[in-house]
């Protein structure tokens, strides 16, 4: 496993969301560290993947604060008040973080390569050459360096997550959000996907993963954190928390996974 | 070692095909048809082929089809610019932009092109003069309004304004159709919403933009026969009818000016068709697009020095 810094990167205070009338986060408490591998999980509908968009504000945040590396995300605080930031620089604090999505979200009519590619050139202002040398580089780091000029839609399940996690870290962020990034996958390709993630956190990334992988979070994690109904019902070293539940709620849940 | 069946050749079905005798038999009916129809343009004087040739390559005729060319041209850059920002607007958080976005379509689809074309004939009746300056205020130039907009100019924003409400709501449904998860991808990457807009969103939204647009500027290249509302009195149509007039020979002009829009036509459906092809990569046309060579080989050296290695995936690098 990975030796942690102790330092927290992401700090999730007090988290509400609300769609309407609908309490989706009730008060979410969290705190990632440095380089930690943190794994989310808990039945659907419980909020994990609606806490996850909060970090990169694909979801707005209803109450409470969230920040990254010392910077809160979303607002700027002055004088004890919240102020909207702007779209330019929400777009700025993007940057610093990876998402992989549930259903990859590759660009359809890009190869692999120009998907990799896209924001060093398009967002960072990399030049094309820089940009390429660096994309087909992390193509191959996920296994698919001959796989470059493919696009999306001539590439299996598996292999679109792989160039989406590329594409991540092309932006090479701070830290990378997964958002049940092998849920969509055939059974028998969720296990390339789990190997670059695991290689990923090897490499020392901070990693905020929303998954049903249990073996992963076993194997992988740093800490584990059941959510339910909108909370955080349990959260601690994965190994002891799916060895021994200390919650009915978290019992049942993995007693239904497992 | 497979057994014995397994390894001769199969012998292939031969089954007796299902008997289509209502093919054979509608067929025969429709070539008649045709038979009668060529037939009747080869024999009927009516016709008068010979005028057909006369006037098919007649100055004024050909003048015609560049001045019909021009309008829809034209016309349908105005309207394409002008509905990539009605389209832009219809979806933007300033509810002031949707707003007007929404009036513009609803006005300028909601009358008539012909009452159009006579209205911007007649602008300068209505405005005989053009000025800036601060409203209620002091002016700061001004044109006469004829000299600006002339007939050709009438003609033009005539048609392309009132095509433009029809292409907005061609691009708001291609915009519409693109995947949400494709402007959250870009978002998630950082980029500018600009950026998102032109370089993730449209470009797939053209793939659903492109053949009812196709339509429209087919349709537009006939609707420029309307333009003698305005008046503008150079298209193809009034100029094989001036012709027509002269000649007291309708039925030959009709052809030739139904012969040029039918080739103009044909030549647009060609250009159509490469524009589909270029907006269709990754979906309808997987033709690999061309890396830098010496990369890509580079890279592939590596994967399959990093493949040779691994061994956990064998069907994937068999692939």
């Amino acid at each position: 496993m990975t030796i942690t810094a102790e330092k927290p990167l992401v700090k999730i205070e007090g988290l509400h969301k609300y769609y309407g009338q609908h309490h989706v986060l009730r008060g979410i408490d969290m705190t990632v560290n440095q380089g930690e591998v943190s794994v989310v999980i808990g039945p659907s509908g419980s909020g994990k993947s609606t806490m996850l968009r909060c970090v990169n504000l694909l979801e707005s945040i209803s109450a409470g604060r969230i920040s990254v590396g010392g910077q809160l995300i979303g607002y700027r605080e002055v004088n004890g008040r919240l102020h909207d930031l702007k779209t330019k620089e929400i777009a700025a604090q993007r940057r610093e973080i990876g998402m992989v999505f549930q259903r990859f979200n590759l660009f359809p009519h890009k190869t692999a390569l120009q998907n990799v590619m896209e924001a060093p050139v398009h967002v960072k202002g990399q030049s094309k050459a820089a940009a390429q040398k660096r994309a087909l580089e992390l193509l191959d780091r996920v296994g698919l360096g001959d796989r470059a000029g493919h696009y999306p839609s001539q590439l299996s399940g598996g292999q679109q997550q792989r160039v989406a996690i590329a594409r991540a870290l092309a932006m090479e962020p701070e830290l990378m959000l997964f958002d049940e990034p092998t849920s969509a996958l055939d059974p028998e390709l969720v296990g390339d996907v789990l190997n670059v993630m695991k290689d990923l956190a090897k490499s020392g990334m901070t990693m905020i993963v929303v998954t049903h992988e249990i073996g992963f979070a076993r194997e992988v994690g740093d800490t584990l954190t059941f959510m339910d109904g909108g909370v955080v019902v349990e959260s601690g070293d994965p190994r002891e928390i799916i060895a021994n539940p200390q919650h009915a709620r978290t019992k049942e849940f993995l007693s239904r996974v497992l | 070692m497979e057994h014995d069946q397994h390894r001769d050749e199969p012998v292939l079905n031969k089954s007796v095909p299902v008997r289509h005798p209502g093919r054979w038999i509608s067929a025969i009916i429709i070539l008649a048809f045709v038979a009668v129809f060529l037939q009747s343009l080869f024999t009927n004087p009516n016709f008068r082929w010979d005028i057909v040739g006369t006037y098919i390559l007649d100055v004024k005729v050909v003048q015609g089809v560049g001045w019909t060319l021009l309008l829809t041209v034209a016309s349908m850059v105005l309207a394409i610019v002008l509905a990539i920002l009605l389209a832009f607007m219809r979806q933007s958080d300033n509810p002031i932009f949707r707003w007007s976005s929404w009036v513009w379509v609803w006005f300028f689809r909601g009358t008539p092109v012909y009452t159009q074309l006579v209205f911007w004939g007649l602008i300068a009746v209505l405005y005989p003069k053009i000025s800036a300056g601060v409203p209620f205020g002091p002016e700061l130039f001004s044109l006469d309004t004829s000299s600006v907009v002339n007939a050709t100019v009438a003609a033009i924003l005539g048609l392309g304004l009132n095509e433009s409400a029809y292409l907005a709501e061609i691009f708001r449904a291609g915009l519409k159709s693109v995947d949400r998860g494709q402007q959250e991808a870009a978002e998630a990457l950082g980029m500018a919403k600009g950026k998102i807009m032109w370089r993730i969103i449209l470009p797939q939204a053209m793939r659903i933009i492109v053949p009812p647009t196709g339509n429209e500027t087919i349709g537009m290249l006939k609707t420029t026969s309307l333009v003698l509302a305005v008046p503008f009195t150079l298209d193809l149509t009034f100029a094989t009818n001036a012709l027509a007039n002269r000649t007291y020979l309708p039925v030959p002009l009709l052809i030739v000016a139904a012969i040029w829009y039918l080739v103009i036509t044909s030549i647009l459906m060609v250009g159509q068709h490469f524009i589909e092809a270029y907006y269709g990569k990754g979906v309808d046309n997987l033709a690999p697009a061309a890396i830098n060579p010496a990369a890509a080989k580079a890279a592939g050296a590596g994967a399959d020095a990093q493949r040779s290695m691994k061994t956990d995936f064998p069907e994937e690098s068999a692939r």
